[in-house]
């Protein structure tokens, strides 16, 4: 009885050492706006698969620059869809694995609570509005979808002395969280967790205002062989990571 | 070469870099002075805190600055009580900035240049019936000169190299706070690398240019 139990002891660990061995790492550069989703489904995906994974933060177009230049990452999440299809054109990528892993929602959001509607963007035409807060519209897709929005509802022109940019949405919410904007346009992943506002006040722009923020992930050259890479796209397609992008406010 | 908005870059950021230099000469030499002569046991503690720029990456100076003068911090609160709103998202926000992350290179050269005076001269100029302030603007500030040129060249390079603090807390605007720095970084991230080139180029060359002057006619290092 206690042989075979030590065969079978021994045949487990055998067997969990050849999980082991097959671990892989997985470096990942992640658009700055799905930071904290990417976290979570990132601690998921290891617990699950035993691979671990690097997670690197910074605007999309850093990484593009980046990854021409033989940057070591192996997958992309972008914050839009034209840079991983761009990198595919320029042979950056493995044709056919690119895909949308979520879509973005804007958020017009301040720090104060009760300071804005949550069914009107009425505040924008306030006079207490000194400073409005957004991405740079030529880099970030984020920033681009705002001033697409203020267009729509015809405040552009009126709002356009008021405009603050960050370099991307992650400055664009820290000004608005510092104070120095009272109001700025940010993700809504940003300012979401488990579905609800984690904090001040915010009206969620309709989709109808804004041509949708398609983000989309593609595997690139460097993980082309790396069984952790495709394995970590394949659970960003899957129900878990799916209602993980969801509570943060990510439509699919 | 230019588009109308680089030029409107490199205007603002000449304009910045001019009054930041200015500003920290006439701040600089009292602070340098006192550095120079002090026996108080505080002088390594006030050395170290004007260093500090030296040392920290502008995103930490820039993140602290745009809380200090943001709405709840304690420099917003003194200018919102002032009447003058806050200072982040304008050029006289950029000013502050700048003077804090270029201190350093302006208070260090002069500081130096009134130790390497030493007392004789002044002391001789004092018994000679010479006032204080007859001593130090007839006697210091000819013999330190070349500290305060070296100080103006440093702090008006530093400045226009400035990137980081901007970025925190300027907000990007044409003709505020969107210098040269962080227009070639527009350009870059947004892939137009034929414009950032032009300015990027022009930088590089400036800040040659003015090194090597710095290097050549400096007399302090002639005279070494």
């Amino acid at each position: 009885m206690i042989k075979q139990m030590l065969i079978l002891l021994s045949g487990c660990a055998l067997l969990f050492g050849l999980t082991v061995a097959r671990a892989e790492t997985v470096q990942v550069a992640t658009a700055a706006n799905f930071t904290a989703p990417m976290k979570q489904i990132a601690a998921e995906f290891e617990q699950r698969t035993g691979h671990r994974v690097v997670l690197t933060f910074a605007a999309s177009g850093k990484f593009f620059a980046q990854i021409q230049n033989g940057a070591p990452f192996e997958v992309f999440l972008s914050a839009d869809a034209s840079k991983p299809q761009k990198l595919e054109e320029q042979g950056w990528s493995v044709p056919g694995s690119r895909f949308t892993y979520a879509q973005g929602s804007l958020i017009l959001w301040s720090s104060q609570a009760g300071f804005v509607a949550d069914d009107s963007p009425d505040i924008l035409r306030s006079d207490s509005v000194k400073h409005l807060s957004l991405a740079n519209p030529k880099l970030a897709p984020y920033g681009a979808a705002a001033v697409e929005t203020l267009q729509t509802l015809g405040l552009y022109e009126r709002l356009a002395g008021k405009l603050v940019q960050g370099e991307n949405i992650a400055q664009a919410y820290q000004y608005v969280f510092s104070g120095n904007a009272q109001l700025g346009f940010v993700a809504l992943s940003q300012v979401m967790k488990e579905g609800k506002l984690s904090a001040g006040s915010g009206w969620v722009v309709p989709a109808d205002l804004y041509t949708p923020i398609r983000q989309d992930a593609v595997l690139l050259n460097r993980g082309k062989d790396n069984i952790a890479a495709t394995a970590l796209l394949d659970f960003l397609k899957s129900a878990p990571a799916a209602a993980i992008i969801r509570s943060y406010g990510y439509k699919l | 070469m230019f588009s109308d908005g680089n030029w409107a870059a490199i205007l603002l950021t000449v304009k910045l870099a001019s009054i930041v230099t200015l500003l920290l000469l006439i701040i600089s030499t009292p602070i340098a002075w006192w550095l120079a002569h002090t026996r108080c046991r505080l002088k390594s503690f006030f050395e170290a805190l004007v260093a500090l720029p030296i040392v920290l990456p502008p995103s930490v100076l820039g993140f602290y600055l745009l809380l200090l003068m943001g709405p709840q911090g304690v420099v917003g609160q003194i200018t919102q009580a002032l009447g003058i709103g806050t200072l982040p998202f304008t050029f006289a926000g950029l000013v502050v900035a700048s003077v804090f992350y270029s201190l350093p290179f302006v208070v260090q050269p002069i500081q130096l240049a009134f130790e390497n005076i030493g007392e004789n001269y002044l002391e001789a100029a004092a018994t000679l019936r010479a006032s204080p302030l007859d001593r130090f603007f007839s006697v210091a500030m000819p013999l330190a000169l070349p500290g305060f040129l070296t100080g103006s060249v440093l702090g008006f390079a530093h400045t226009v190299g400035e990137f980081g603090v901007v970025l925190m807390v300027g907000g990007n605007i044409p003709g505020v706070s969107r210098v040269v720095s962080v227009q070639i970084y527009d350009y870059v991230e947004a892939l137009e690398y034929g414009q950032a080139h032009s300015l990027a180029l022009t930088m590089l060359l400036f800040s040659f240019v003015i090194l090597l002057l710095l290097y050549t006619f400096n007399p302090n290092r002639r005279t070494r």
